[in-house]
């Protein structure tokens, strides 16, 4: 450890990670963007990136070195000795000093802030571990940011291409906006041959009453549980949990056996009967949770003044807990939403299938991919929107429940 | 002298507000009992039996009735089918009413009784696969056409009835001991093991490094966080189908990026090669599951207090220090809950497999195997028996959930 806090090893070090980062992030956002193959060159990065990191340590005003390091970068890209990153077979001249000039300024720009404070000579624990942390943190956005944006990326553009441009270069992540309405072909499919307009309705008042049911039933007992002493109240906290804890395949097998036998199969009502009863342990679990938080001093003040316990939940405890039972809805909204394995087993009937249940049905080698990806994101926008609009509910009620996957 | 002492026993009041309790709780016990517990006892009570997927529909005798008109003499038959090839249906019989014009003037066949238009058969026990046609001599008067078309919409009454073999008492082992016999449980078994532990440490891991990321305040953080969610909140069937299409062997991007970059040589089958598709499967869990153990290690950081820090910083405390001996000993207990929430989910975990590689290639876990037994192969007997040793390992991790979470008695 010693050896590394000295600046001279540590920027050049910190220099040519960073550098490495940056040459794989750059070819591939430049392969995506061009639809060419730009590939990172391991040497040459190495190389540059020690170096950027050795000159930004100069006690020089650190912008123009960084603008000279850019077009450094942006040179060797584009002579292809030992580059950071190598051009593509093919690619054009403009997209290969693009490519550079990214890399370069990629790679100057924020390592200067990295290296902000590191000297040449021996530096303390400090400052060494300090530059180590913004490396981490810089590398850290992108990556996360890379790896949630890209799938959900991919999603929606596929959705928008035809066959033959699926076909033709995967690597090819524009959206072909020459084609105006007609990127939406996929969807005006779905919605006119496929019943996706049905399908989306049925996933919604499934979902609505799922969470009025589980509501219904919740509300009285997480009051009970978190509020009222009665015997076996802490096995009944446990036994929700536990409850909360039993895998859904395995309750699936008996009840698809009851719903055969009965004659409940391929029907919404057996859906929306099932439903709420797996959602309603998670249910009643958050909600006491937030009962046990809410000043018991208030209630006991109704009940002085001649309330009965029921009218205290009413007027009194409800209101309070107004923002849970949101957080809570949207919750278990977003369970019944998502749903996939019951919906999956319990329905055959396309025109009573909910909307997960028939994107599964699209999963075939006769229905082109980007219908398939359609109906994925018809099903995740509403959540999406949903989620987004109300982020605040929805982050509490996810950390409320400990939480199901 | 009177001793003043707390009151013994429950008084009045407390009884009152038990009675509430349960009065609250008995609509939501029940409708949990009803498909909770019952499924539960079902589900041991199938595994015993030797039940295939076919079973659930109980044999029933058929029947048609033809009139036939074949040269001199018209004929009335009857045709009985038992359609099951390994039930026998019990006191199978039938009555049936002629319509008016149609005459039996042959022999009955054996266990037939006429009584004015009213026929009654019974013919005790109908092996599988019976299949017989009984021919008795009618007189028809007036139109024949008519006639065929009248016996033709008769409607018989059937009797009779198949074992059913979810209710009747034979009971087997063979659906465990085939489960513990093949090889093949203990790969899976295996196989779940791996997904499991290794899902839940890297869901850990890279949740606390986003956590770590998010835990200052600047501007755009809300923006990150909600983006970071991402994974989590949408739906399982779009984010599945996604990823097959990204790692798809010819059409998909990675593959044609590694391709292009020179990692690999030909196309990778991602979802569909021994090793790989297993990892893959994991990788994914991490993925979709990271937002939640970020979510809740983020709460905790933000709720610790920030004195201690100021003081460490004022002893000279470097930043990875400050990690390693204030924050990581405070997220301790939320991260043993959460790994054990984690560990106990994914176990369960069966869409996520099912709809990437639908347990092929190395991919099957326990979860994945009910389906397959009970589906697939269509036995539920042994689907059942796969899902008791999914419950019973159940009870196992709970019993450790509950011991930690009591410690550490948070959440």
């Amino acid at each position: 450890m010693r050896i590394l806090q000295k600046g001279f090893v540590a920027g050049p070090l910190l220099g040519a990670l960073w550098a490495l980062v940056m040459a794989v992030t750059v070819s591939v956002a430049m392969s995506f963007a061009t639809g060419e193959g730009f590939r990172p060159g391991l040497w040459g990065s190495l190389v540059m990136g020690a170096l950027a990191g050795a000159v930004l340590l100069a006690p020089a005003r650190k912008d123009w070195l960084a603008a000279g390091l850019t077009l450094l970068g942006a040179l060797w890209v584009l002579s292809g000795v030992i580059a950071p990153i190598h051009r593509a077979e093919g690619a054009g001249l403009g997209a290969t000093v693009v490519a550079g000039l990214i890399f370069g300024a990629a790679l100057a720009f924020p390592l200067a802030r990295i290296l902000a404070g590191i000297r040449p000579g021996v530096l303390s624990r400090h400052e060494f571990e300090e530059a180590v942390i913004r490396f981490l943190t810089g590398f850290g956005y992108l990556f996360f940011t890379a790896i949630v944006i890209i799938p959900f990326y991919v999603m929606v553009m596929t959705s928008m291409k035809s066959q033959q441009q699926l076909m033709l270069n995967p690597l090819d992540f524009t959206i072909d906006l020459s084609r105006g309405w007609h990127l939406f072909d996929s969807y005006v499919q779905l919605f006119e041959k496929f019943n996706f307009g049905r399908y989306l309705w049925t996933s919604f008042y499934v979902s609505v009453l799922t969470v009025a049911l589980t509501l219904l039933f919740s509300v009285p007992g997480a009051y009970a549980v978190a509020r009222l002493r009665f015997r076996g109240q802490k096995l009944f906290s446990r036994g929700i949990l536990l409850i909360y804890m039993v895998p859904m395949i395995v309750l699936a097998l008996p009840i698809y056996i009851a719903y055969s036998m009965v004659g409940l199969r391929n029907s919404i009502l057996g859906v929306v009967m099932i439903y709420p009863v797996t959602t309603i342990p998670v249910a009643l679990y958050m909600l006491q949770g937030y009962f046990r938080g809410l000043p018991v001093e208030v209630e006991e003040a109704g009940l002085m003044d001649g309330l009965s316990r029921l009218k205290v939940i009413w007027k009194i405890t409800l209101p309070l807990a107004l923002p849970a039972l949101a957080s809570v809805g949207l919750y278990v909204f977003m369970i019944a939403w998502n749903e996939f394995l019951l919906a999956f087993m319990l329905l055959d009937d396309p025109n009573k299938f909910t909307l997960t249940r028939g994107i599964a049905s699209l999963n075939s080698s006769e229905i082109p991919r980007q219908h398939l990806m359609a109906g994925a994101v018809i099903a995740t926008v509403p959540i999406m929107a949903l989620f987004l609009g109300l982020e605040r509910f929805m982050t509490r009620g996810l950390t409320a429940g400990a939480v199901k996957g | 002298m009177t001793e003043i002492s707390p009151p013994k026993g429950r008084g009045a009041l407390a009884r009152r507000e038990a009675r509430l309790a349960w009065g609250l709780l008995l609509p939501t016990i029940t409708i949990v009992a009803l498909v909770v517990i019952v499924p539960l006892l079902a589900i041991f009570w199938i595994s015993a039996k030797p039940v295939k997927l076919g079973d659930l529909r109980p044999a029933e005798m058929r029947l048609r009735v033809t009139l036939r008109d074949r040269g001199d003499v018209p004929q009335l038959e009857y045709r009985v089918i038992n359609p099951s090839r390994d039930q026998v249906i019990h006191k199978a019989g039938f009555t049936d009413t002629l319509p008016q014009g149609v005459t039996l003037t042959g022999d009955l066949p054996q266990g037939c009784a006429l009584s004015g238009q009213v026929l009654n058969c019974d013919f005790g026990d109908l092996e599988p696969a019976y299949n017989e046609r009984f021919r008795i001599d009618a007189q028809v008067s007036g139109d024949v056409k008519a006639a065929e078309q009248a016996v033709r919409d008769t409607e018989p009454t059937l009797r009779g009835s198949a074992d059913n073999v979810l209710t009747n008492a034979t009971f087997t082992l063979e659906n465990f001991t085939k489960l513990f016999d093949s090889g093949e449980f203990w790969s899976v078994f295996g196989v779940t093991l791996f997904y499991t532990v290794f899902g839940t440490l890297g869901a850990l891991v890279v949740g606390l490094f986003a956590a770590m990321l998010l835990n200052k305040s600047f501007r755009g953080q809300g923006i990150l966080r909600g983006l970071y969610l991402f994974p989590y909140v949408a739906p399982v069937i779009a984010v599945a189908f996604t990823w097959i299409t990204l790692f798809d062997p010819f059409s998909g991007s990675a593959n044609a990026l590694l391709v292009q970059m020179g990692v690999s040589q030909g196309a990778i089958n991602f979802f569909g090669q021994k090793p790989l598709a297993l990892i893959m499967v994991t990788l994914f869990e991490v993925w979709r599951y990271f937002p939640l153990s970020f979510l809740f290690i983020l709460a905790r950081m933000q709720s610790i207090d920030s004195d201690m820090y100021e003081a460490a910083d004022m002893d000279g405390a470097s930043p990875f220090q400050k990690f390693w001996y204030l924050s990581l000993p405070q997220l301790l207990g939320i991260l043993s809950v959460l790994f054990l929430l984690r560990f106990i989910w994914t176990f369960n975990k069966f869409d996520d497999i099912f709809l990437l590689t639908g347990g092929n290639a190395g991919t099957r876990t326990l979860t994945v195997n009910v389906y397959e037994q009970a589906f697939a192969v269509s036995n539920i007997g042994a689907g059942a028996a796969v899902a008791v040793v999914v419950f019973g390992c159940l009870l196992v991790f709970s019993a450790l959930f509950f011991r930690t979470m009591s410690r550490e008695e948070g959440l």
